[in-house]
């Protein structure tokens, strides 16, 4: 890591319209950690609250706009525009959101450059790249915005309360589509105390809304089969109608719909403007599909529209960024993890590309002047179908199953009546005092099991200890047996009695030593 | 009123206390008021044993008294002395070789009482007979089963061929000998049986693997306390019948319980050699997958982030002593805010509660420590789970694959969980020897390497005081 050998990762600041930054203080140590040396942009943090003297406290340089888009590694959240493609050092690596699918221009400008870009918002679905996804930590926090945003607009509290003032009703909230986004505006407005209903035309996914507080609306009309890639599919003409009668009867009733649909890239619509004017004045829409052109009819990207109805429709493209110093602070970790991937060596700073790595490849779109976009279709499973068969399978023995739990039932009550009257004619042929010792013992089993079944797990081992200590009675046989004029009797009693005392001291002490160990909580 | 009849009495309120003592602990808060009246009602049963020893003496009193003062000085200084040196995660070793001890006393008191009285009716003879009997197959079961537990053998199953025909062989033996020995009175036929009943009990435990010791440290636990029973019946000691009742029954449902955690019948655990010929069949059927690993540094980020956390310790935890880091970790946790509890599966660890007792030594309070049945409903709530030395005890296909060997065992369902940490070893079956697809979810991440040394590498990720984390 000496001196000039060091490569630089650049964080330029972002356009005016833009809050965020690809790196925050706190992420830039772990940048540093990694090898490298970062130079940030004078202001790059302003709008996610960070300062100059922060990211200089954290071990970046404070450069100028030319120095940071000029060195080895650039990092940002938007694309660069044409001027600061043109400010990219030739053999440079840019990370960065590139939109490669809808900016043909941008990557041939990129690939002209001789740039190696990175599409951050290309990172394959599969687990090992989870922690790179951009589009999951942006999703995530404007699902959660939406929610936010909702409830400003709404003229009520989400959570019901009833007060000596009277009572109000919880919200009811629908979730249309149940990815990261919408999952995390269900978690929002659940905690929020809202009623959420969720639905997605990925059946298997009901788990998962449950798991965040919504109840799961099912309608099989309307979904399709397990998806094997995780990604939702066009639906078909009839599923499309059924779906759409859902989501016009759910929004009908809700006070609040966030819509998440996104089919790969596309925003089909969910909500008509039949559906929008059934509902009711003052309900609020939240489309987070807006920047795809809209789930709902009435959208506006951008815009904050009121129907006719007084239905507050809300298409804002800006939500994830409307929560900067969070945004940036999950931003930036992706890219220390997009890094720490790109740095095999752990903490030497330099920077080693793998194309034969699926999530590398899936992300490169320039190198060496060559365009690598579209890269080659990764397999996916997002749902491993082996435990759904496996869910299905016993089912046909439940019956069965009970049946022989009934019969094996049966014969052990016959062969337990059948061993009570055996065991009473052996034991009234027994003598007198033989009887009366079985009746303590019997009774003192029934005892036992009764007194010993209260006892708590937790307490099983000291349980066993005391036991095994009290078990050390027969030393009483063994003592009154010391004193016979029979030597050897006398020789075997000392050896029982000595070996069972042990048992006693040692059982009762390792009890007593176990029992003390346990503490509640206020006992500290 | 006689020194006997007093002495009786005595029993009588001595069998009351023991009564008591095992009520008491049925909670932690009444646990020592529990111990101490069980050295009570052993310090009266002994004083009226000496007192009545003494005064029944056939040779001087004070030789029977001092005889009586050197055995119980030396029980004590052995006993003590044990039960101070040992450690928590040797627990089940010392547990085992105090049962060993009642069974070889067992013996020694059936053939006092036999050759005291030689000419005794058979009622009398058949309760010497079984008194060895049980007395002897605990002494040499619970010496295997510590042996086994502490590592002086291999704790892999004995599987000899038609292991189950040499068990009934024994038996069918055993009873051909009490005929003869009910029939001519002779020592010989007892003297035979005690061989055989040896043999017996060593290759019962010798033929069952490690992870079914808990199981037969309570089985064992049982046979202490039958064997105790049958001294009372042949010495005509009440106070012996009913403390051995006592013991045996308690001893009898620990195994019953630990075997319905494991979703098995007594007779399959006891019949042993469990986990051998499944063993091929599963690793060769496993079904593989790609599983990820994660850094120390990682998860204590994960832990710091989250809400609520269960931690599922089992035997590897014991084995690896990482009790204590672990202890200090959730201290630390619960500084920082995070909910953390405990989910112990009744058969973690080599003795029942074994885990409840080594995280309360490492000063875990044991209201955060709960049982499967309480622990399971909310881990679909849990934002982390640390799986510590467990394995077959949080395996998903004992729920999902009717054909695994451990199917149906009520497990740990930490899956339900949003981010599940195991820490292992290496990628190897547990003790079962069955492939756990946990490893390979989605969900779930590895962290491979000694227990309480990753557990130390988190901490040093994790401040001490309540600090603001970062991440």
């Amino acid at each position: 890591m000496g001196g000039d050998v060091t490569t630089t990762i650049g964080v330029p600041r972002e356009h005016d319209g833009q809050p965020l930054v690809a790196a925050t203080p706190a992420t830039v140590q772990r940048l540093v950690a990694l090898g490298y040396g970062v130079a940030v942009e004078s202001g790059a943090g302003t709008g996610s609250l960070a300062s100059d003297e922060e990211y200089a406290a954290a071990g970046a340089r404070v450069v100028d706009a030319a120095t940071a888009w000029g060195s080895d590694v650039v990092v940002t959240v938007d694309a660069p525009d044409a001027e600061h493609v043109a400010a990219l050092r030739p053999g440079a690596v840019l990370a960065s959101m590139l939109t490669p699918a809808a900016r043909p221009d941008l990557v041939d400008a990129l690939a002209a450059r001789g740039v190696t870009a990175l599409a951050l918002d290309a990172v394959p679905r599969i687990s090992r790249a989870q922690s790179l996804d951009v589009l999951s930590t942006l999703s995530n926090v404007a699902g959660y915005r939406a929610v936010v945003e909702a409830a400003a607009e709404y003229g009520g509290m989400f959570g019901g309360q009833v007060t000596a003032a009277g009572k109000t009703p919880p919200a009811t909230v629908f979730v249309i589509g149940a990815g990261v986004a919408g999952l995390a505006a269900i978690g929002a407005a659940a905690s929020l105390g809202a009623q959420v209903r969720a639905f997605d035309v990925r059946p298997e996914v009901g788990e998962q809304i449950e798991s965040m507080g919504a109840t799961f609306v099912r309608e099989p009309a309307a979904q399709q089969q397990v998806s094997a890639d995780g990604y939702a599919s066009p639906l078909t003409p009839e599923q499309l109608a059924a779906a759409l009668d859902l989501y016009a009867a759910e929004c009908a009733r809700a006070d609040v719909v966030v819509t998440t649909a996104l089919v790969r890239g596309q925003a089909p619509t969910t909500i008509t403007a039949a559906a929008v004017a059934a509902m009711r004045p003052g309900s609020v829409v939240v489309d987070l599909a807006a920047s795809g052109g809209g789930n709902c009819e009435a959208t506006v990207p951008g815009e904050r529209v009121v129907t006719d109805n007084g239905v507050v429709v809300l298409g804002w493209t800006d939500l994830a960024a409307r929560l900067p110093r969070h945004t940036s602070q999950l931003f930036g970790t992706n890219v220390v993890n997009l890094l720490r991937l790109l740095t095999p060596g752990k903490d030497d700073g330099t920077l080693v590309l793998d194309l034969d790595d699926p999530v590398q490849r899936g992300m490169t779109v320039t190198k060496g002047g060559e365009v690598l976009w579209p890269p080659p279709p990764v397999t996916v499973s997002a749902a491993p179908p082996p435990p759904v068969q496996a869910v299905a399978a016993p089912a046909p023995t439940a019956e069965e199953l009970a049946e022989a739990r009934a019969r094996r039932r049966q014969r052990l009550t016959i062969g337990a009546a059948l061993g009570a009257v055996l065991l009473t004619l052996a034991i009234s042929f027994a003598p007198a005092a033989f009887l009366g010792h079985v009746t303590v013992f019997v009774l003192a089993v029934f005892v036992g099991y009764y007194v010993i079944s209260n006892v708590t797990h937790a307490l099983h081992t000291p349980l066993m200890a005391q036991t095994n200590a009290i078990s050390g009675i027969i030393l009483v046989g063994a003592l009154l047996q010391i004193g016979s004029d029979d030597w050897r009797v006398s020789l075997l009693a000392c050896v029982a009695a000595a070996i069972a005392s042990i048992n006693i001291f040692g059982g009762f002490l390792v009890a007593n030593r176990m029992i003390r160990m346990f503490r509640r909580e206020d006992a500290r | 009123m006689t020194l006997t009849s007093l002495a009786q009495a005595t029993y009588l309120l001595a069998a009351v206390l023991f009564v008591l003592s095992l009520a008491g602990l049925s909670h932690q808060e009444s646990a020592r008021r529990g111990n101490a009246l069980g050295m009570a009602g052993m310090v009266l049963a002994l004083a009226a044993t000496i007192a009545l020893a003494i005064d029944q003496s056939a040779r001087p009193r004070a030789a029977t008294a001092g005889l009586i003062a050197l055995v119980l000085l030396v029980g004590a200084v052995i006993g003590t002395w044990q039960a101070r040196r040992v450690e928590m995660t040797q627990m089940p070793e010392l547990i085992a070789m105090l049962h060993s001890f009642v069974g070889a006393a067992a013996v020694l008191v059936g053939y006092n009482s036999f050759l005291t009285e030689p000419h005794a009716d058979a009622v009398h003879r058949v309760e010497v007979f079984l008194g060895v009997l049980i007395g002897a197959v605990t002494f040499t079961g619970s010496v295997v089963a510590y042996l086994k537990l502490s590592a002086r053998v291999s704790s892999a199953p004995l599987t000899l061929p038609g292991r189950n025909w040499l068990n009934l062989g024994a038996l069918v033996a055993s009873a051909g000998l009490m005929a003869w020995f009910l029939g001519s009175g002779s020592v010989v036929p007892l003297a035979l049986m005690t061989v055989v009943a040896l043999a017996l009990g060593w290759h019962l435990v010798a033929s069952i693997g490690g992870g079914d010791m808990p199981v037969v440290v309570s089985m064992l636990n049982s046979y202490s306390g039958w064997a105790a029973a049958a001294a009372g019946f042949m010495l005509d000691n009440d106070l012996l019948i009913v403390t051995g009742a006592l013991v045996g029954s308690s001893g009898a449902i620990l195994s019953y319980l630990m075997c319905r955690a494991m979703n098995r019948s007594f007779v399959s655990v006891i019949l042993g050699g469990f986990g051998t010929a499944e063993g091929t069949v599963a690793s060769a059927a496993g079904e593989q997958g790609e599983h990820r690993e994660v850094s120390a540094s990682d998860v204590a980020d994960l832990l710091t982030g989250a809400r609520s956390v269960v931690v599922t310790p089992g035997y590897g935890m014991a084995v690896a002593k990482a009790q204590y880091p672990v202890a200090e970790l959730v201290e630390r946790l619960r500084a920082h805010g995070v909910q953390v509890r405990f989910g112990v599966h009744p058969v973690a660890g080599r003795l029942p509660g074994h885990m409840n007792v080594l995280l309360a030594e490492a000063r875990v309070p044991y209201d955060i420590v709960l049982e499967m049945d309480e622990i399971n409903p909310d881990l679909a709530d849990t934002d982390v789970v640390l799986v510590i030395g467990a394995n077959d005890t949080v395996n998903p296909a004992a729920l999902e694959d009717p054909g695994s060997p451990i199917a149906g065992m009520p497990v740990l369902e930490v899956w339900h969980a949003r981010q599940v940490v195991v820490f292992k070893r290496s990628m190897a079956t547990g003790y079962a020897g069955v492939q756990n697809p946990l490893f390979f979810r989605e969900n779930t991440a590895m962290l491979f390497g000694d227990a309480k040394e990753q557990v130390e590498a988190i901490l040093t990720h994790v401040a001490p005081a309540p600090a603001r984390a970062a991440g």
